[in-house]
């Protein structure tokens, strides 16, 4: 029974997944794909969360914290390069 | 009741909260008609839903097996400060990058004080 809970969970993840992918290759404007990869990102995380629960472990635990922090940096990045146009600004007394 | 069938219904009851939650903010992905209101149904409902998805398995591991995952705690606390941040960024790059409001805006604040700032410095 809880392993079945599990896997329709699992199912209903993918399927929030396959919508945000949906979202990402139709999405009129780059930030549009960039909240649609970020939303699948967090999805991610849960997928993982989900994942560890089923496979009866703790190996994943590290994984969980070391998507949210990518998922939380790359988003950083790309906005930062749509509002200014570089990711990293040089400094001015050069 | 013992203790694993209390956990495996708190977690259950739990994950499928979670997950319900961003199947919600997926299908407002699809259908809200421009960025800032879909990013108003993703960031919100998804963030929650991956909180509930991992408070699930943080009482599951607790209560079943006496295991305290300090780092799924940790996971919860990132998510949590961070999602919104995120959010809020991209929503201020496509702001700034002219992205159009859907056509049902009534009142956009925020244009004219941006026009009155580059006719200051222009």
């Amino acid at each position: 029974m809880f392993q079945t809970i599990m896997f329709i969970s699992l199912v209903l993840l993918s399927l929030s997944i396959v919508v945000g992918l949906y979202r990402a290759i139709k999405g009129p404007s780059t930030p549009d794909r960039v909240m649609a990869l970020d939303t699948i990102g967090i999805n991610m995380i849960a997928g993982v969360a989900i994942l560890s629960i089923v496979m009866n472990t703790y190996a994943f635990l590290e994984v969980i914290l070391l998507i949210g922090i990518l998922a939380f940096i790359g988003t950083i990045a790309f906005s930062k390069f749509i509002e200014r146009g570089v990711v990293i600004e040089r400094k001015r007394d050069e | 009741m013992n203790a694993s069938v209390m956990s495996e219904v708190i977690a259950s009851i739990l994950i499928l909260i979670g997950t319900a939650l961003s199947l919600l903010s997926a299908f407002g992905l699809i259908r809200l008609p421009d960025l800032y209101t879909r990013s108003h149904a993703a960031t919100k409902s998804a963030t929650l839903g991956v909180l509930c998805v991992l408070l699930g398995t943080f009482f599951y591991f607790w209560l079943a097996e006496g295991f305290l995952s300090i780092r799924l705690l940790l996971g919860i606390f990132f998510v949590f400060l961070t999602a919104p941040v995120a959010g809020h960024l991209i929503c201020r790059a496509a702001y700034r990058s002219k992205v159009e409001l859907t056509k049902e805006t009534v009142q956009d604040d925020l244009k004219e004080v941006l026009e009155k700032g580059e006719k200051g410095r222009a």
